[in-house]
């Protein structure tokens, strides 16, 4: 009985390493370990072993079961990993095919400047003041201290639609009629939109195009204010490292009136195509409000001053961007709008 | 502007300041200089030539074989030019040099004939054609005869010369002139200022012996000066002066008209120069025309006058269209003797308004535009009395027949330092301002603290207290100005809730896969009505620039369908694109139309484009119509929100619906209609538009937080069959009626038409979904809720299945 049970060890050994599935290692198991198996059946036939010899004959048995049960787990351990991975290498994918595209929409490039400005103000405690496209002529230019005749207004032919309405040629506008509303209150307000000239659309005009203006009214409003406020809004726009400089100009609505330059965020000032050699680029114009435009507006120009600058998004954005004719900013190429859907810096 | 520094440097030294440097300093300092032009182009090797002899070349009629005297030399050249002659000082440019445009001159031989070199017309020289005498216009150029051979050409024609072309802002005016410049910079260099000095011998006969003046207009002309010179002889103007006007960009023609032109620009008083002898009348009226009135002016155009221009007349017949142009019948020409030299205050919205009408802008008509200056209007007169005796040996008869009513007295300003400071957020002393305005030649005296100024009547732009402050800190220089942020009353900046929430909704169909366009407000009478939400009359231009941009438009989508044409045309198929923007209806109370903003969108192509895993969807209905509901979801809106078919012009009559909020319509969504989609060469296209201000200024639903369920939901499906009309909707509104409080939601889940199903029926599968907060629902409850759903159902006339 001992020889049987040792040859039965030895053909178990060799068919689980035989076996090549867990399946078969299973079948296995069960042949030799089952209730049915060889081993149950010896044990089952020890009760017609004297009694002296059971313990002995039993103590052998477990020997030989163990054995058998711990090759078997080692024989099932290495075929479940060899299942696993040849489930893992059936799985495999090719990694550099394409992802499947999320939905990329994205601002328009004039609209991702007007509200990078817009923040960087709001940031300043300003508000945002909209008002009408087509505009009375009244607000357009008289309250601006443009009155009828006045040979500034050749500068900015206009779109009329009858004597006294137009097409708005800036949003200064929208600054006369937040200071009649405010009735003499303190002010901080932008003033982005749309606005039109009578150009024929070229490389560099647009009968329609944006512009955002700023309006700061107040106590003791200082032209030190306005330098310190387009310093800091040139450096967050442009980087920290911008210089600003200011060079006298006229605008009827402010007095005195300058152009704002940026030290060239191409090559730092050392003079390149960007900016003409100059080491300057021309961004904004600015100015202290016109005691006439304050008067208009229901203030009292010995009390209170104020400061306004305004500037055109187009062509910050073709600055900033390097886009050579504005009149991509309205053919609306899906090409051309699709590439303002990253972050910069 | 153009202003040669040499002839600046006769009034500033400037002499040693390089032209960059100077320009430099004056755009700083108030007026921008947009360029600098070097008249020598780095000419070199351009020489006074004689021609000793000039005969015709054999071999080609129009050459000429001449032999010329260059000084170290005598040369042949070949020359074409038709005004070539033997005894002519010409303008010689030997071989090496190089002419403007990188024209390198080399020994060539023309038709067998030796040329070493070339005689040159001004324009090779680089001046432009309609500078250069017309005399000289199409051929070479003949030096006068004291002209020394060999000597260098380019001095000599005033090209060693650098011009300063400025860009004047209106306000500056007083820099239209040589002498406004003068000042300008004299101030800049704290430098002085050499005038003209004014002497001439006058005759003893007076002016007003033979000439009348009237003045009838005495608003628009309030002060006219007429001086009288006789025994002129009419002539080539010296070079110098011919040198000057073609470098301030004017033509010579001849002396006497080159003086009233130089004098222009020299002061920036227009003159005029009327033939004595073909004034007739030996009277000058200036009146307004008479309705109907003629003038046939210098450039030849027969003009019909009305009552507003005004005219110089001899009494009889208009003379002159005064500031504009002078008239063809007085004009000065080679046999006149007698001049009579005109130098007038036009008013300037008189001079505006009759240069526009007429279309002639002139150097004359804008300055006159500008208002010129009351206190050198007789000076200018004088100036040139005596350039025409100094120049055209004129005999100046004494005195001026004058009409003066104009006010020349020049505007006071009072202003103290304190305000000046305190405007700029400066410290400039009193001292310094003082400094600053006797630098500008600003008359300014210290009174009590205070400046008290007398504007310089040349300086019309110096009129309130603003001005000195402008004038103070560009000169003091705005990098000395500090910087710091305005003190103001601390409130927190922002976005109002409707700017705020447009940013969300930009947010939201950009997140959802659509690009932000941006179109044209103005568009053709064809399409300004399209697709419009609501009807009203258009808001049309007065004057448009063409058909296409004549008409504000009602809707966003004809503008964004001419985009998606665009792409598609270019091939790219897919187009998603959106874009909020105003419209313009009708005319309100107050004159203007009511501007309402509105957002809309347009696709066409796929939807779902991702093919190498067989997912391609073309763009649909759904895709829009789920973009909407997402978007006013977002907006806490989507229980107020419903869709109801609709027919629509331009649109797919099956493919349309109305979008409602509360009821209200708001605006629509669907397919443009087929024949709409060929005409604009686009496939399946799908466009919505909406209210965008209806739905910002309607209140957002509560955001109140509902308790995450602890307890169970069951769910149930129904399947249904049901005549093709009816619609989802309604079943789903029956579903909900009747289900009660327990049923939560409903989801429809398939939808069928075709084989096993009957025709004119659909197949069509609801989720149900029930569920209690505060329990575990039992079968039962949920039974009953189910079967009054279904009783519902079949009561509709729907049949369940399975
Ligand atoms: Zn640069």
């Amino acid at each position: 009985m001992e020889k049987q049970l040792q040859q039965l060890k030895e053909e178990a050994l060799v068919k689980i390493q035989e076996a090549t599935s867990v399946k078969e290692l299973n079948d296995v198991r069960v042949a030799y370990l089952g209730k049915k198996g060889p081993i149950t059946d010896l044990l089952k036939g020890m009760g017609k072993l004297p009694a002296e010899e059971r313990p002995k004959m039993g103590a052998l048995v477990n020997v030989v079961r163990e054995s058998v049960t711990e090759s078997l787990e080692a024989r099932m351990a290495l075929l479940e990993e060899e299942a696993i991975n040849a489930q893992l290498a059936n799985e495999a994918i090719d990694v550099t095919l394409p992802g499947r595209p999320a939905p990329t929409g994205n601002h328009h490039p004039l609209t991702r400047v007007v509200e990078e400005i817009e923040d960087f103000f709001i940031s300043m405690g300003y508000e945002i003041a909209e008002g009408p496209e087509v505009e009375k002529d009244y607000y357009n230019f008289e309250a601006l201290n443009l009155p009828k005749g006045h040979p500034a207004r050749d500068m900015q032919d206009s779109f009329y639609i009858s004597e006294d309405v137009l097409l708005r040629t800036h949003t200064s506008p929208v600054q006369a009629r937040t200071m009649e509303a405010k009735g003499g209150e303190a002010i901080k307000i932008i003033c982005p939109g749309k606005v039109y000239r009578r150009d024929n659309d070229d490389a560099t005009h647009s009968h329609q195009f944006t512009q955002i203006e700023g309006l700061v009214v107040g106590e003791n409003i200082r032209m030190s204010d306005l330098k310190g406020t387009l310093d800091l809004f040139a450096k967050k726009m442009f980087g920290e490292e911008r210089e600003i400089r200011l060079r006298p100009s006229f605008f009827p609505f402010t007095e005195p009136s300058v152009e704002m330059d940026i030290s060239c965020f191409k090559c730092g000032g050392d003079g390149c195509n960007v900016c003409k050699k100059t080491g300057w680029i021309e961004i904004l114009g600015a100015g202290m409000v016109h005691p006439n435009v304050l008067q208009m507006a229901g203030y009292d120009p010995t009390a209170v001053t104020g400061f306004a600058f305004g500037m055109g998004p187009e062509r910050i954005a073709m600055l900033k961007y390097g886009v050579e004719d504005i009149r991509h900013f309205y053919t609306n190429d899906t090409r051309f709008i699709s590439q303002f859907h990253r972050t910069e810096a | 502007m153009l202003v040669s520094t040499k002839w600046l440097n006769e009034y500033v030294n400037i002499n040693g300041i390089k032209p960059e440097v100077l320009a430099e300093k004056i755009t700083r300092s108030g007026i921008e200089v947009d360029s600098i032009i070097d008249r020598s182009h780095g000419m070199t090797n351009v020489v006074v030539g004689y021609v000793k002899e000039c005969v015709k070349h054999p071999e080609a009629d129009k050459l000429n074989i001449c032999q010329v005297d260059v000084g170290d030399e005598v040369t042949q050249i070949i020359c074409g030019a038709p005004n070539i002659a033997a005894g002519q000082k010409v303008i010689v440019a030997r071989t090496g040099a190089i002419l403007p445009g990188d024209f390198k001159i080399k020994k060539a031989k023309l038709r067998g004939e030796e040329s070493n070199g070339m005689i040159c017309s001004l324009q090779e020289l680089g001046i432009e054609g309609k500078h250069v005498a017309k005399a000289y216009a199409e051929g070479i150029y003949v030096l006068p005869n004291d002209a020394l051979v060999g000597a260098d050409a380019l001095p000599l024609l005033g090209l060693d010369d650098t011009i300063l072309e400025l860009d004047l802002t209106p306000n500056r005016s007083d820099a239209l002139s040589m002498l406004g410049v003068a000042y300008e910079v004299a101030a800049i260099l704290s430098q002085g200022i050499a005038l003209p000095s004014i002497n001439y011998k006058e005759s003893n006969e007076k002016a007003s012996d033979v000439l009348k003046l009237r003045v009838e207009a005495t608003k628009d002309n309030p002060m006219y000066v007429a001086k009288v010179v006789k025994n002129v002889k009419i002539g080539e103007s010296p070079l110098w002066l011919q040198n000057y006007l073609m470098a301030a960009g004017v033509r010579p023609h001849n002396n006497v008209v080159d003086i009233t032109n130089y004098v222009l620009m020299e002061y920036g008083q227009p003159l005029h120069a009327f033939d004595y002898d073909r004034l007739k009348t030996g009277e000058i009226v200036v009146r307004h025309a008479i309705e109907g009135e003629r003038i046939t002016t210098l450039d030849d155009a027969d003009r019909t006058l009305n009552t507003h221009n005004l005219v110089i007349t001899n009494g009889e017949e208009p003379v002159a269209l005064a500031g504009v142009m002078g008239g063809a019948n007085s004009e000065v020409h080679e046999g006149t003797t007698t001049v009579v030299i005109e130098s007038a205050y036009f008013a300037p919205s008189s001079v505006r308004q009759t240069s526009k009408e007429v279309g002639l802008r002139s150097d004359a008509s804008t300055r006159f535009e500008k208002g010129v200056d009351p206190n050198r209007v007789q000076e200018a007169a004088e100036r040139a009395a005596q350039l025409m005796a100094e120049i055209a040996g004129g005999e100046v008869l004494a005195g001026s027949v004058v009409f003066d009513e104009l006010d020349k007295t020049p505007v006071q300003i009072t202003v103290s330092p304190d305000y000046i400071n305190n405007r700029l957020g400066m410290k400039i002393s009193m001292d310094e301002m003082l400094t600053i305005l006797e630098r500008l030649r600003i008359p300014t005296q210290a009174i009590n603290g205070k400046l008290v100024i007398d504007a310089p009547t040349r300086r019309q732009d110096l009129r309130i207290k603003e001005d000195i402050i402008e004038e103070i800190a560009r000169m003091h220089g705005y990098d000395e100005i500090p910087k710091t942020l305005p003190v103001t009353e601390s409130k927190p900046g922002g976005l109002t809730p409707y700017q705020a929430k447009r940013r969300i909704v930009r947010q939201f169909l950009e997140g959802a896969g659509l690009l932000q366009a941006i179109t044209y407000s103005l568009t053709s009478k064809e399409q300004s009505q399209a697709y419009a939400l609501e009807t009203a009359p258009v808001t049309e231009l007065l004057m448009p620039m063409s058909e296409d941009r004549a008409i504000l438009r009602q809707s966003l989508i004809p503008h964004m369908l001419e985009a998606a044409t665009y792409n598609v045309a270019r091939r790219i198929d897919s187009v998603s694109i959106y874009e909020t923007g105003s419209v313009f209806l009708g005319v309100e109370e107050d004159g203007l139309p009511r501007e309402v903003e509105h957002v809309a969108a347009v696709l066409t192509g796929k939807w779902v484009d991702n093919a190498w895993q067989g997912e391609t969807k073309k763009v649909d209905f759904f895709v829009l119509k789920g973009i909407i509901e997402g978007m006013m979801d977002r907006l806490g809106m989507s229980a107020s929100l419903s869709f109801e078919q609709a027919s629509l012009e331009g649109m797919h009559p099956g493919r349309t619906a109305s979008i409602l909020l509360n009821g209200e319509n708001i605006g629509m969504v669907g397919q443009i209609h087929p024949t709409e989609q060929k005409k604009r060469d686009l496939k399946e296209t799908y466009v919505m538009e909406i209210n965008l201000e209806k739905v910002l200024s309607t209140n957002t639903d509560e955001l109140l937080y509902v308790p995450v369920p602890r307890y169970p939901s069951m769910s149930r499906d129904i399947a249904l069959v049901v005549s093709t009309d009816t619609s989802a909707g309604t079943l789903e509104t029956i579903i909900r009626q009747a289900g009660g409080k327990l049923l939560k939601d409903v989801k429809l889940f398939d939808l069928y038409e075709g084989d096993n199903v009957e025709d004119g029926k659909k197949s069509i599968a609801f989720s149900l979904t029930y569920f209690d907060p505060e329990r575990t629902l039992t079968d039962e409850e949920v039974v009953k809720a189910h079967d009054k759903v279904l009783n519902a159902l079949t009561e509709a006339d729907a049949q369940l299945r399975g």
